[in-house]
């Protein structure tokens, strides 16, 4: 019985993260395209309709997959067809395994099991999804390379050294997280997260770490390949990048992968530097604010509020990328080389040493 | 001629917190919210022409689809001189003409084909007409068909129009 009680829990978080996380990508296109438009001064989709309904056009989403569907699956006659077909896999695979490890709610009890909520509480937590999130580069590459013609295999050498170069200051701008709250588990970084600062701020990745906040935004752009760093598909100069050889719906995984790393990123963001489901000044009695007063809640509107925190920033995050991606231009290939290496890398490096003397300076 | 130094004006070294690029990144974001808020609140301002629905008002000369005209008894005022087709440079205008019912006129065209995939919508067809039989007034461009049968107009097609 208690086994089964296991499975189902362990089934049900697998699914609501799935299903949320995928939902999330599907409306994400739509924002993206939506919000593009409005920003350039243009409409955007707004003609697919069901029920004579378009509602801004939020059924396009649903006419693109209907599209990529029934698309004929074409393989070219010069690829090698092997790593052709596993290149998608390997972009979305890593993509949906990264949210294994991800909290998206405080433990809570039911039946008298406590049960986290969060698909797997590893040991490991970061180290795992570096883990991840570097195998994520394969797809890129065997897609670059296993197309055999020369703009995929251009896009796809440029993102092994971008992302290896950005992988980098991406690992060493969380140990400053790591150093403050002295775990590597997501679930115990963000409970340290819920404590105050000096008995007033609450004590978020983003206050203690500002420096680690900034360049783990950056380097979690490089890493997602979106602008200002999308060189491995810069249409402007390669056409697709790494995927010009892919149609119907191999390409459509490899949209897939990019938007759900996108809301990967923003769930790791939120997490590591925005208190994950952490409500400011929020217990998991009521409201605990810092001059003394206390408002008293029912746990099930603090279990919700918390969520709907995470949801919150997660959705925010999401916006930001968009929102970035259509303001600001491309690097250049030298200038992302240069801002990796020769600014993230020593700033990254600057953090973890500020950070170790504050440390043993507070200690 | 003396040779003379030409100062060239070079861009304006960046300023620290411009180097930084955070800054000026917010500043931008600031500007394309800006551009997306304006846009939400006040759609009609958006320059977008929403095409099958809404037409663009093309100026009164602007020179569209061709149309035959009639004569008031309901006859085509064309009299079949090739004076059109003559002075068509993309050739696309087929006449045949045959001998008028009516004693006042000599011929009439029996066939009368445009074929608008060959048109180049130079208005010559319209100056050379001596009797104001072909005009380009519709304010229509040419619309998209599925076959290039459908684009090849006939007499009873372009006195419709």
């Amino acid at each position: 019985m208690s086994g089964l009680f296991d499975l189902a829990v362990a089934v049900a978080r697998i699914a609501i993260m799935l299903i949320f996380c995928l939902t999330f990508v599907v409306v994400l296109t739509w924002a993206e395209r939506k919000g593009a438009a409005y920003m350039q001064d243009r409409r955007g989709p707004n003609r697919a309709k069901i029920l004579g309904l378009t509602l801004g056009g939020i059924f396009h989403p649903l006419a693109d997959a209907i599209k990529f569907l029934f698309k004929e699956d074409f393989i070219p006659d010069h690829v090698h067809r092997l790593f052709y077909q596993m290149a998608p896999m390997f972009a979305l695979a890593p993509a949906l395994m990264t949210i294994a490890v991800i909290p998206f709610g405080p433990p809570v009890t039911i039946a008298g099991k406590t049960i986290p909520l969060q698909i797997a509480d590893l040991n490991v937590g970061i180290l795992y999804v570096f883990a991840m999130s570097g195998l994520t580069v394969y797809g890129v590459i065997l897609a670059g390379w296993a197309s055999n013609s020369k703009y995929p295999l251009l896009g796809g050498l440029r993102s092994s050294a971008q992302m290896i170069s950005y992988e980098v200051s991406l690992g060493l701008s969380i140990i400053g997280v790591v150093m403050v709250f002295r775990s590597v588990k997501l679930s115990q970084i963000v409970a340290s997260q819920g404590e105050l600062l000096w008995g007033i701020v609450p004590q978020w990745g983003v206050v203690v770490q500002p420096l680690g906040f900034i360049l783990f935004l950056v380097a979690l752009y490089a890493e997602a390949n979106r602008t200002p760093f999308d060189l491995p598909e810069g249409e402007s100069e390669i056409v697709a990048g790494f995927h010009t050889e892919y149609g119907s719906f191999k390409f459509s995984m490899f949209m897939m992968a990019e938007y759900f790393h996108l809301v990967v990123g923003s769930l790791l963001v939120a997490t590591l530097f925005f208190g994950g489901w952490q409500f400011p000044y929020l217990a998991s009695s009521g409201f605990v604010l810092p001059g003394g007063f206390s408002i008293g809640l029912p746990g099930a509107v603090v279990l919700l509020l918390r969520i709907g925190a995470l949801f919150a920033k997660v959705v925010f995050f999401a916006w930001l990328f968009i929102w970035v991606r259509w303001t600001i231009p491309r690097f250049r290939y030298d200038q992302v080389m240069r801002l990796g290496w020769k600014v993230m890398l020593p700033l990254s490096l600057l953090n973890i040493f500020a950070t170790g003397i504050a440390l043993l300076l507070v200690a | 001629m003396a040779i003379g130094i030409k100062k060239v004006a070079r861009p304006r070294r960046m300023s620290m917190g411009e180097t930084l690029y955070l800054l000026e990144i917010v500043k931008g974001l600031g500007v394309t919210m800006g551009h997306l808020l304006r846009n939400i609140v006040r759609q009609e301002n958006i320059p977008t022409i929403e095409y099958p629905e809404v037409r663009r008002v093309m100026p009164p000369r602007f020179r569209g689809l061709h149309r035959l005209m009639k004569r008031p008894d309901g006859s085509p005022r064309c009299v079949a001189c090739f004076c059109c087709s003559t002075a068509c440079p993309a050739v696309c205008i087929t006449i045949v003409a045959g001998e008028s019912p009516d004693p006042k006129v000599e011929k009439y065209p029996v066939r009368f084909d445009i074929d608008m995939l060959r048109c180049i919508f130079c208005g010559l067809c319209v100056e050379a007409c001596p009797c104001d039989a072909i005009r380009m007034d519709t304010g229509w461009f040419t619309p998209p068909e599925n076959t290039r049968e459908k684009l090849i107009y006939t007499i009873d097609m372009l006195l419709e129009k």
